[in-house]
């Protein structure tokens, strides 16, 4: 009987020599070994976090390289032998153990392209009772479930389905947003690589919730692997006939990929429905919204990855079920990402309301530099900066926009005490900048004049004069962009300028490295 | 996919020949506009860079102008209009990365290719990525679509000749 050894072929672990660790422990176990390639765990400071298959239950090495093969032959890990690099049984690992996976459930656990796997751990339960409801019904378990946009909006998804559904369109769309642009996000990556089929389930039973028979996924091209991952299990899926025939043998739900092109603007809805019908990606001007005319002027649906990936359990398990955890207005759980600077980076998904402190510092375990933090930017290159003072926060939509911050796609980024928050400010303004769709002047040029302002500042040219003009500029971009991209940009700028008035008062020396 | 066995046909385009390939593509496509991002992946990843013959040979195709569809390479970071490098890194300089040190790995990298950041080169051209999703494992570094991370300059030398000599072979 041969021992089942799981090696992630998560991009991420891909990135630290997985491969290689892989074909390593295939050459030394030849017969002995079955190598399952699995999504993963998301301790993915642990990667490539190789798992043995025991009677006791998954035991964990990592990080593995290459050169440590050998000597966990030596050791005795088909049978579960202490190593240096041995974490015993992964279930027990403390960040593991603690969170409350529901989105996440299958990611790591299972061949992310093995359809059995998927059903036998506890797929395709929300689609099969999906198709005994009626569209009506699935909408509402949707809205009462209380799941909102995962993407950073947090629009409820259940009130824009129910949009949809109300169109009497025969041609509506359903499209999972997978252009992931948000430095420090990976989650929609993870999901789409470690377990593809619950987003299909998700769309498809979209589908049948607001009526459409057609669905589009817009990948980001940074993710070669999630793209080929999404585009086989499709076929996987597909080919089993789950999302239903007509009789021409085609599937009643028809799920197409589409690659982006290196824009993050496409992320904003309307710029990635105006990228999928082959243009330029630029912002539209809503009313009308997209659930009523999107692409190709029908009603649309545009929900991110996560989202999606929600709905199977919500079907699965009912609404109440998932709107157990969370609190307040955020309910369910989310995935967040702990990245930059940090000790033990990766993929935590809890129930909202655990505390920042408890995600960088417990889980995260503080900096990998072993420096102190200087502050967290939370929710992407829109969101604000949080000094650890304010680590109390709980998370939440509404917990962390009154400290003026943002959920946004629930990714965390780490800072030292070594960094310049001047430069940051300025680097938030050049990204605008960078990508920015160019259709309204506050973002394409208030983002240029930005980084202008603070170069004076920096430069202590006029410091205070120009640190006005900032804050104004600030404010009229919030005011008068047509999307979120110009609206929020001001946010790490204006919170960086709070929390760090004084190195907004002329140069800076830098900080030693 | 694609039969490249057929003759070239021939169109009367000013100054230009058609790019069979280009054509070849568009047919796959349907020639229909809507999967013009599509067309443009497939002629670049062909070609390496969307030629001025496969630019007109697109909007013949799908009909729409070739001012449209200028509009569209310029608009996406991804199409170029020029001829590359022989090898392409990217480099993530995004928040994350740059929390971990990526400035200082992309002068490095400026020094050791003797090419500057998005400035072009013949042989190795660096590229700014703004975040490859490896953000808990940065710096991050992409070449031939290979994502890897914890990236230094030394890493970035080897991976960046492991690469070279994979394409030689």
């Amino acid at each position: 009987m041969s021992v089942k050894v799981y090696v992630p072929c998560d991009a991420a672990a891909l990135s630290v020599g997985a491969d290689d660790v892989a074909a390593k422990i295939a050459k030394l176990g030849g017969d002995k070994v079955d190598i399952i390639r699995n999504g993963s765990r998301g301790m993915l400071w642990l990667e490539p976090l190789v798992e043995v298959e025991t009677p006791k239950g998954r035991v964990a090495y990592g990080p593995v390289t290459s050169k440590d093969v050998e000597s966990l032959f030596e050791t005795d890990f088909l049978k579960g032998g202490d190593h240096e690099l041995g974490h015993g049984l992964t279930e027990h690992i403390p960040y593991f153990k603690n969170q409350e996976r529901l989105t996440f459930a299958r990611v790591g656990v299972i061949d992310p392209l093995d359809i059995n796997a998927y059903e036998a751990n506890g797929g395709i339960a929300g689609l099969t009772k999906a198709l005994k409801m009626t569209p009506e019904d699935i909408v509402e378990e949707v809205l009462k479930s209380g799941l909102r946009g995962r993407g950073g909006a947090g629009f409820p998804t259940g009130i824009k389905w129910k949009t949809a559904l109300a169109q009497t369109d025969s041609q509506k769309y359903m499209c999972a947003n997978a252009d992931e642009g948000d430095s420090g996000t990976f989650a929609d990556r993870m999901l789409m690589e470690g377990d593809p089929f619950s987003l299909i389930e998700g769309m498809v039973i979209g589908g049948l919730g607001i009526e459409a028979d057609t669905g589009y996924i817009y990948i980001r091209s940074e993710y070669p692997h999630a793209i080929k991952t999404m585009r086989k299990a499709i076929e996987i899926w597909e080919n089993k006939g789950l999302s239903g025939r007509h009789d021409d043998g085609t599937p009643r739900f028809k799920l197409h990929v589409r690659v982006g092109a290196g824009a993050y603007i496409c992320g904003e809805e309307s710029s990635m429905l105006e990228s999928l019908e082959g243009k330029r990606g630029q912002v539209k001007v809503k009313p009308p919204i997209p659930a009523i005319k999107g692409l190709f002027d029908k009603p649309t649906i545009v929900n991110n990855v996560l989202t999606l990936g929600s709905v199977p359990f919500i079907l699965a398990n009912g609404a109440s079920a998932y709107a157990e955890y969370g609190q307040g207005r955020s309910k369910g759980t989310q995935p967040f990402q702990l990245a930059g600077d940090i000790k033990q980076g990766g993929l935590v998904e809890k129930a909202f309301g655990v505390t920042l402190d408890e995600l960088v510092n417990n889980y995260g375990g503080g900096t990998r530099s072993g420096r102190p933090i200087k502050a967290v930017q939370a929710g992407g290159p829109l969101g604000g900066y949080i000094a650890p003072k304010g680590f109390n926060v709980e998370m939440g939509y509404e917990t962390l926009a009154e400290q003026g911050a943002m959920l946004g796609h629930g990714g965390l980024v780490v800072y030292n005490d070594t960094t310049n928050m001047a430069k940051m400010a300025r680097y938030a303004m050049e990204f605008c900048e960078i990508e920015s769709c160019g259709k309204c002047t506050p973002c394409r040029v208030g983002s240029v004049r930005g980084k202008e302002t603070i170069d004076k500042i920096m430069a202590g040219n006029n410091v205070a004069a120009n640190v006005e003009i900032l804050e104004d500029l600030c404010d009229l971009m919030e005011e008068a962009s047509l999307c979120a991209m110009g609206g929020l940009t001001p946010m790490p700028v204006r919170t960086a300028m709070k929390i760090f008035p004084d190195e907004f008062k002329g140069p800076v020396k830098e900080a030693a490295e | 996919m694609i039969a490249l066995n057929e003759e070239p046909k021939l169109v009367t385009l000013i100054n230009t020949t058609e790019d069979a390939f280009a054509r070849q593509v568009c047919e796959s496509y349907g020639d229909k506009a809507e999967n013009l991002l599509e067309i443009l992946h497939a002629v670049q990843y062909e070609h390496g860079f969307i030629s001025d013959g496969a630019l007109r040979t697109i909007a013949y195709q799908v009909n729409i102008s070739r001012a449209e569809i200028h509009g569209v390479v310029s608009f996406y970071h991804d199409y170029k209009r020029e001829k590359q490098a022989r090898q392409t890194i990217k480099i993530c300089r995004a928040e994350a990365c740059q929390a971990v040190g990526v400035d200082s790995l992309i002068k490095e990298a400026e020094q050791n290719f003797d090419v500057k950041l998005d400035g072009g080169g013949k042989e190795i051209a660096l590229q700014a990525a703004y975040c490859l999703g490896n953000c808990a494992l940065g710096p991050a570094v992409m070449i031939d679509n290979e994502l890897y991370g914890r990236v230094d300059i030394e890493k970035l030398k080897h991976i960046s000749m492991k690469h070279r000599e994979g394409s030689r072979s």
